[in-house]
């Protein structure tokens, strides 16, 4: 009974020592960055890290950590607001910088102080459909055809389904008037605002083939792509080729639509969390190397579009041509966007989705 | 099974069929929930072959998981274990006002999801709260760092320990303490001998469950854990999402936490048994 008492008792004073010795962290005393950016990133960012890291050895002599974080766009917005420490933000579209900026932890002017508004790289909505595409999916308006199951995100949480939902919507907007420079055109408002609610139709028809809503797109490809879940995978461009190419077996194809929207990432310096650190030339010097020749080849490797004409022109064989529209000329600014389409009890996607269930 | 329906003290009623569909129903239960998820997480794992699994546990990524997993473990594990026999003895021994509202204020991490724990935790300690702005004044780092998920792993798994002692303490009453008290005994001294040995399998048990769940739990800590420092689920969790890593690599991971989860039933095998032993 001693003995047994004591063997329990010993065990329970083994575990914490055993975990205290266990939680030391090895080494490691330099400089460290943390980029914290959106769920597609994961590949792109662990192999741009090893190429900094490198790259910053080599310039300066000092060897440095940068470690990453991953998730839903909207969801590591509201971490860095709660006090998740980033040196780098790089995110899925530039509203959710601006609401960190809105807390003052990040400058006003913070789509200023790198070349392109910030967004080294762009891509767009493609869609992924499975091998032989046996629906016979060529463009936007082929995803309403009877009996389609279209695989998305949840636009509320995630990025990139916002940039999904945008993209049909500037589609129909596209089909109902012919030009999308028409949108601009005082004269013909009238026509404007019909083709509007035909295009709110179209995005409401679209959304009723899709059955469930994952908070990210990473979740959303691997439903589509593991779990072989749906028809059709509306996805960043280079999430489709990742898919395509990492996947080989499985047989995808890439359905390039007749027009989509250009996404531009933007990235970030938290300006708050570098000055505390101590981090900041790291901080710029990590976001600066993106653009540079080097960088931008493992941007174009991971199937973003490079925005270094020479790079682009080396990989064009990677990004097919396609219409693009600007998120700013067709729907006036992500600001714009969020307080119509997304945030508020009378947002237009909150519309949708109750007529939706209704008309169920 | 087959000693119960040989036995004549028992007499079994049902006829031969029932025995046999329930009994079959039950082995087809068991497979299906249980042994073929497991099976299918070791076929997974060693999808890609010997190297490549191997390959995923000796990664730094996965090492610096188990440090950490083993870490919050070994500090939340024994806080509960404090904590559990102090409130056990104190709600099991005594009688005082407000005794359920403490009892029901220990069952509420039961009864509160754990992502909802994990949200609370950001609300008290995010820069958005007072108590987050102060710490954060004072250099003290708890959200997204490893504070965060140690106080996250303490709060879920919080009821467990006292949960297994108490009914064996409120059933045991008070006789045997007052009965040292009158041989002279005095309070450390009953404590150790007389209400530990006591109740020590359901502690063990209490441990074991404390210990399960602290390893495992993934909800709270994938909230506070900003995605930078991995716990084993996390990790798991990470690896899925990510293609570079292969198919295989988060199943090999997962097989870590299946064998410790093993392991646990053989060490309370092996203690039950020498226990038991000396106890002859």
């Amino acid at each position: 009974m001693r003995i047994a008492s004591f063997t329990l008792v010993g065990l329970l004073c083994l575990l914490p020592v055993l975990g205290l010795f266990a939680g030391c962290e090895p080494g490691g005393g330099g400089r460290k960055i943390l980029n914290v950016s959106y769920d597609p990133t994961r590949e792109l960012y662990r192999e741009y890290n090893v190429l900094f890291k490198d790259h910053w050895k080599k310039t300066t002599g000092e060897s440095v950590e940068v470690e990453q974080s991953h998730a839903g766009s909207g969801a590591q917005m509201r971490s860095v607001i709660a006090g998740q420490e980033a040196d780098v933000v790089t995110l899925a579209l530039g509203f959710d910088i601006d609401s960190i900026a809105d807390t003052g932890i990040i400058s006003p002017e913070w789509q200023k102080q790198f070349p392109n508004n910030n967004c080294p790289y762009s891509t767009t909505i493609v869609f992924l459909v499975r091998k032989g595409n046996p629906h016979g999916i060529r463009d936007w308006d082929d995803l309403l055809k009877e009996g389609i199951e279209i695989i998305t995100p949840n636009p509320e949480t995630s990025g990139g389904a916002r940039w999904n939902y945008l993209a049909a919507w500037g589609f129909a907007l596209k089909k109902e008037l012919g030009d999308l420079n028409v949108l601009n055109d005082p004269a013909k408002k009238a026509e404007v605002d019909a083709a509007q609610v035909k295009a709110k139709r179209f995005v409401a028809d679209l959304f009723k083939h899709v059955r469930s809503m994952d908070k990210g797109a990473r979740e959303t490809t691997n439903r589509f792509v593991q779990n072989k879940q749906g028809d059709v995978l509306l996805a960043w461009e280079n999430e489709a080729f990742l898919s395509k190419n990492i996947l080989p077996e499985d047989g995808f194809e890439i359905v390039v639509p007749s027009i989509s929207i250009r996404c531009e990432p933007p990235v970030g310096i938290v300006d708050k969390i570098v000055e505390k650190r101590g981090t900041r030339d790291l901080a710029e010097g990590y976001l600066r190397f993106l653009y540079d020749k080097e960088g931008q080849k493992i941007v174009a490797k991971n199937y973003y579009r490079p925005t270094d004409p020479e790079v682009l022109a080396e990989y064009s064989e990677f990004f097919p041509k396609i219409e693009l529209f600007a998120i700013d000329e067709v729907f006036g600014g992500w600001r714009k966007v969020q307080a119509e389409h997304f945030d508020g009890p009378e947002a237009i996607f909150k519309q949708i989705l109750l007529e939706n269930a209704k008309a169920k | 099974m087959k000693k119960t329906s040989n036995n004549p003290g028992t007499p079994i009623t049902e006829p031969f069929w029932v025995r046999c569909l329930l009994i079959g129903f039950a082995i087809v239960f068991l497979t299906v929930f249980l042994l073929l998820p497991l099976l299918m997480i070791f076929v997974k794992a060693f999808s890609s072959g010997m190297v490549a699994y191997f390959a995923s546990l000796t990664d730094p990524r996965t090492a610096a998981a188990v440090r950490l997993t083993l870490f919050s473990a070994g500090i939340a594990v024994p806080a509960n274990v404090i904590f559990g026999i102090a409130a056990a003895w104190c709600l099991g021994k005594f009688q005082f006002w407000g005794k359920s509202v403490l009892l029901t204020l220990i069952d509420l991490p039961f009864a509160v999801s754990p992502v909802i724990a994990g949200l609370l935790f950001v609300y008290l300690f995010g820069l958005q709260s007072s108590l987050g702005a102060w710490l954060d004044g004072h250099h003290v780092k708890i959200l997204f760092a490893t504070p965060g998920i140690v106080i996250a792993t303490m709060f879920v798994t919080f009821p467990f320990v006292v949960r297994e002692l108490l009914p064996i303490m409120q059933a045991q009453g008070i006789e045997e303490e007052l009965a040292a008290r009158m041989l002279g005994a005095r309070g450390w001294h009953i404590f150790w001998r007389v209400t530990l040995p006591n109740v020590k399998w359901a502690l063990l048990y209490g441990v074991i469950l404390c210990n399960a769940r602290a390893m495992g739990e993934f909800g709270a800590v994938a909230v506070v854990s900003g995605g930078v420092r991995s716990t084993l689920p996390l990790h798991i969790e990470g690896l899925y999402q990510d293609f570079s890593s292969g198919v295989h690599a988060p199943f090999a991971v997962a097989s870590i936490l299946a064998m410790l989860g093993v392991l646990t039933l053989i060490v309370k095998a092996v203690v039950e048994r020498k226990t038991a032993e000396t106890e002859d």
